[in-house]
C-alpha cells in the first residue's frame, strides 16, 4: 500500500443526481475490485463549480476522465457496464 | 484504499421545477425579441417570444444556423447578449462562415456574443445513463456572467441522439426547457426536420412543449431551389400561418412578406411621369402615374423593349436614378439596339444614373430573382425600374409562388414609390397554364399597354393601344407606333369602311386622298371660271340686245313720225295740185 497510486480519475457530477450517485458508486467498485484501490479520484460538482465544467468542456454528467496513466480518456455515463469501462481504460479485469 | 476525496452533498431540491413568477410567463403579445430577419418580424408581429423557447426545424441546408445566428447578431447589437451553443460546428468555423453577411460577429465583444463549443467528442465513450446538467450548469454561470438574454442550441438532435433511450431524451429536453424558462432566456433550439423525423428521434413532444415552432423548408422543383418558412405555432400571438418564401441574401435571411400594409397608401401621388413618347403621354392624359406599375404586352418584335427603353431615357432625362433589368439580352446589346431608334442610354450608363442589369446571369427561383432585383434597386436608389420581360421572373416559379412574387414585386415598388415598367410576351401571358401569372400581373398593373402588329400588303406595322389605365382618362384609339432614328412616335391610323390601314397603305391612302382632293379643287376652280365666262358672255349679250332694242325703238318712233309727215305732205301736195289744176269742181264745203 505504500506504492504511489497510478490511476488518476476526475469525475464530474451534478449535485446528488441519481446517475451521479450511481457513477460514484460504480467508480468505487472499479477502484476497489479491479485496481486494488490504487486510485486517486477527484469529484467535481458542476453545479458548484460551473466554471470548471465550462473550462474543461464537460457538458454531460456524470463524466469520468482518466487522467493517468496516459492517454487521457473520457467516459460518459453511470459506468454501469463495467466490462466496457474496463476495456476502455485498458484494465485487466480481476477474476472474481 | 483511497475513497473518493470530495463528494459534495446538498439538500435535495429540484432546481428545474422551481415555480416561475406568473407575470413572466403570462402571454404578452408586445413582448417579443426581434430577430432582425427582414420579413420574419412582420410575420410574427415582432419576432420570437421573449423569455420563451422557440423550436426551429428544417432539413439540411435549410438555413437553421443562419436564422439562429441572425437572431443572436440582432440581439448583440441591441444590447441583448447571447450565447451560441454549437453542437454541430466549431465556433471558429461558424464565425468564418458568417463573415460574409456583414453582421460583424468577429468585432463583437465576447460579452455580447459567446460561442460554446459543445460538439460531442468523437472518441467519447458512454456507459450508462447521463444527463445535460453539466452543460446547463456551465451555461448558467455564463448567462449570469454576461447577463445573456438570448441563447441558441444548434442542433439539439445531435446531443439528444447520444442519450440511450426515449425516456432520458424526453427528460433532458424537459430539463433544458425548464432551465431556459428559469433563466428567462429567449431560447432558440434548432433541430432536424420536424414531424416523423423528430418523433423518431424522441423530439416529437418538443413541438408541443415549446411556445413557438418555426419550420424551414428547402425543396427543389424543376431544378430550381425554393426556400420557405412557416410559423407552425406561436402561443399567445397572432401570426401569418402561410408558408412564406425566403431567400438567403447578402445580409442573411430575407423572408418575403405577402403584403406590406401601411406604407402602401403613403406613396400614392397624382404626379405624372413621361412615358418617353410624347403622343403616348397625351393618350394617357399626361403620362404614367409615379409609382404605378405599367405592363407592356405584345408579340415578339412589337417594340416592347423600345417602349420601355424610351421610358428609361425619359426617367434619366429627369435626373432620376433608373434600373433596367433585361432578361433577354446583354446590357450592352440593349443599349446599342436602343440607340438605333434614337434612344441614347449610353451617357446615363456612364454617369451611373442608369444601371443596366443583365439578369440572364442571375439564376435561381423567382424569390431569389426578386430579392436580387430589390437589392440592386436599393443600391442604385432607383426611382424607375424596367423589367424586360417580367415573365422570365415567373418562369422559375410555381403557379402559386409566381402569383406571390408578382404581388410582392408590385407591392414593393408601390410602397417605395418606384415606377415600374414591365414587358411581357403576349403569347406567354395567355398561355393557360400560366393563367395565374398573367392575370395577376395584368390585374395588378395600373396601366396596360398592348402592342400589336398588322400584316398588310407585305408589311408588318406596329399598333399601340391602351387596354387599361387606372385613374386616368385615356384614349381608346389604336395608334401606329413608328420607330425611326429620331425616336419613337405615334401616328393616327387610317380607318375607312371598317378597315384599318397602317404603314405604306396608310401613306398611300393618305396621299391618294390628298391628290383626289387636289383634282377636285382644280376641277371646281375650272368650273367656276367657265361659269364666270358664260355669265360674262351672257351679260354682254344681254347688253347688246338691249342696245338693239333701243335702236329698234328709236327706229320705230322714227318710222312713225316719218309716215305721219309723209301723209301730211301727201295731202297737202294733193290739195295744191287741185288748186293748181283749178279744179273741175270745187269740193263741197270747201272753197
Amino acid at each position: 500500500m505504500s506504492r504511489r497510486p497510478v490511476w488518476k480519475f476526475l469525475l464530474y457530477v451534478a449535485d446528488n443526481a441519481q446517475n451521479s450517485l450511481h457513477a460514484i458508486a460504480n467508480l468505487n467498485v472499479l477502484c476497489t475490485e479491479h485496481l486494488a484501490g490504487e486510485c486517486e479520484i477527484e469529484v467535481v460538482d458542476v453545479l458548484v463549480h460551473p466554471e470548471r465544467a465550462l473550462k474543461d468542456g464537460i457538458f454531460m454528467t456524470p463524466t469520468l476522465v482518466k487522467l493517468g496513466p496516459l492517454p487521457v480518456r473520457k467516459l460518459v455515463g453511470t459506468l454501469s457496464d463495467l466490462p466496457a469501462v474496463l476495456h476502455t481504460f485498458g484494465i485487466e479485469p480481476v477474476a472474481a | 484504499m483511497s475513497a473518493p476525496r470530495t463528494i459534495r452533498r446538498f439538500p435535495l431540491r429540484n432546481r428545474a421545477t422551481k415555480t416561475l413568477p406568473l407575470s413572466r410567463v403570462s402571454p404578452n403579445a408586445g413582448n417579443k425579441s426581434a430577430t432582425g430577419i427582414a420579413g420574419f418580424d412582420e410575420i410574427t408581429s415582432g419576432g420570437l417570444p421573449r423569455g420563451r423557447t422557440t423550436l426551429l426545424t428544417g432539413g439540411p441546408g435549410s438555413g437553421k444556423t443562419i436564422f439562429s445566428m441572425q437572431f443572436l447578431a440582432e440581439g448583440a447589437h441591441a444590447k441583448e447578449p447571447g450565447i451560441f451553443v454549437a453542437f454541430e460546428e466549431a465556433p471558429d468555423r461558424l464565425l468564418a462562415n458568417f463573415e460574409g453577411f456583414g453582421w460583424k460577429l468577429g468585432e463583437l465583444p465576447k460579452s455580447t456574443l459567446f460561442f460554446l463549443d459543445a460538439q460531442p467528442e468523437p472518441d467519447l465513450i458512454q456507459s450508462g445513463d447521463f444527463d445535460l446538467s453539466g452543460m446547463l450548469a456551465a451555461l448558467g454561470a455564463k448567462v449570469k456572467e454576461m447577463r445573456a438574454r438570448r441563447i441558441v442550441f444548434d442542433a439539439i438532435d445531435i446531443v439528444i441522439a447520444l442519450l440511450p433511450d426515449l425516456a432520458s431524451r424526453r427528460r433532458e429536453i424537459y430539463r433544458l426547457h425548464q432551465w431556459l424558462l428559469l433563466h428567462e432566456l429567449t431560447g432558440l433550439i434548432t433541430s432536424k426536420s420536424g414531424g416523423d423525423e423528430l418523433i423518431s428521434a424522441g423530439l416529437g413532444f418538443m413541438q408541443f412543449m415549446v411556445d413557438c415552432v418555426v419550420v424551414l423548408n428547402h425543396r427543389v422543383e424543376a431544378g430550381v431551389s425554393h426556400r420557405s418558412l412557416r410559423v407552425q405555432k406561436y402561443r399567445g400571438s397572432a401570426f401569418d400561418e402561410n408558408e412564406s418564401p425566403f431567400v438567403i441574401g447578402p445580409h442573411g435571411l430575407d423572408v418575403a412578406v405577402a403584403r406590406t400594409l401601411g406604407p402602401m397608401d403613403a406613396n400614392v401621388t397624382n404626379e405624372r411621369v413621361s412615358s418617353g413618347v410624347k403622343r403616348l403621354d397625351t393618350m394617357l392624359g399626361g403620362g404614367y402615374y409615379r409609382g404605378a406599375c405599367v405592363l407592356i404586352t405584345g408579340f415578339p418584335g412589337t417594340a416592347k423593349t423600345t417602349l420601355s427603353g424610351a421610358f428609361a431615357e425619359a426617367s434619366c432625362k429627369r435626373g432620376e436614378r433608373t434600373m433596367f433589368v433585361s432578361f433577354d439580352a446583354d446590357a450592352t446589346e440593349v443599349v446599342r439596339n436602343l440607340s438605333s431608334v434614337g434612344i441614347s442610354l449610353e451617357r446615363y450608363v456612364k454617369s451611373g444614373l442608369l444601371r443596366m442589369v443583365s439578369a440572364r446571369t442571375i439564376t435561381g427561383s423567382a424569390e431569389t430573382l426578386l430579392a436580387r432585383i430589390k437589392t440592386l434597386a436599393g443600391q442604385q436608389g432607383a426611382r424607375s425600374i424596367v423589367i424586360d420581360p417580367v415573365y422570365t421572373l415567373f418562369k422559375a416559379a410555381t403557379e402559386i409562388s409566381a402569383h406571390g412574387v408578382a404581388e410582392r414585386l408590385i407591392d414593393w415598388t408601390k410602397a417605395s414609390g418606384i415606377t415600374l415598367v414591365c414587358t411581357s410576351l403576349l403569347d406567354e401571358m395567355s398561355r393557360p397554364t400560366d393563367g395565374a401569372t398573367a392575370s395577376s400581373v395584368s390585374s395588378l398593373a395600373d396601366t396596360w399597354i398592348e402592342l400589336n402588329y398588322l400584316v398588310q400588303a407585305g408589311e408588318r406595322n406596329r399598333g399601340l393601344s391602351i387596354i387599361k389605365s387606372r385613374g386616368t382618362a385615356h384614349s381608346n384609339q389604336v395608334r401606329e407606333l413608328i420607330l425611326s432614328e429620331e425616336g419613337v412616335t405615334l401616328a393616327d391610323i387610317y380607318t375607312a369602311g371598317g378597315e384599318v390601314l397602317m404603314g405604306t397603305l396608310r401613306w398611300e391612302k393618305e396621299s391618294a386622298e390628298r391628290s383626289e382632293n387636289e383634282v377636285a379643287a382644280v376641277a371646281g376652280k375650272l368650273k367656276r371660271v367657265r361659269i364666270d365666262a358664260e355669265e360674262a358672255e351672257l351679260e354682254v349679250r344681254a347688253k347688246s340686245l338691249q342696245t338693239e332694242l333701243l335702236a329698234k325703238k328709236v327706229e320705230k318712233t322714227l318710222l312713225a313720225s316719218t309716215t305721219e309727215s309723209r301723209l301730211r305732205e301727201l295731202s297737202r301736195a294733193r290739195g295744191r295740185m287741185r288748186e293748181l289744176r283749178g279744179g273741175d269742181a270745187r269740193p263741197r264745203g270747201r272753197r
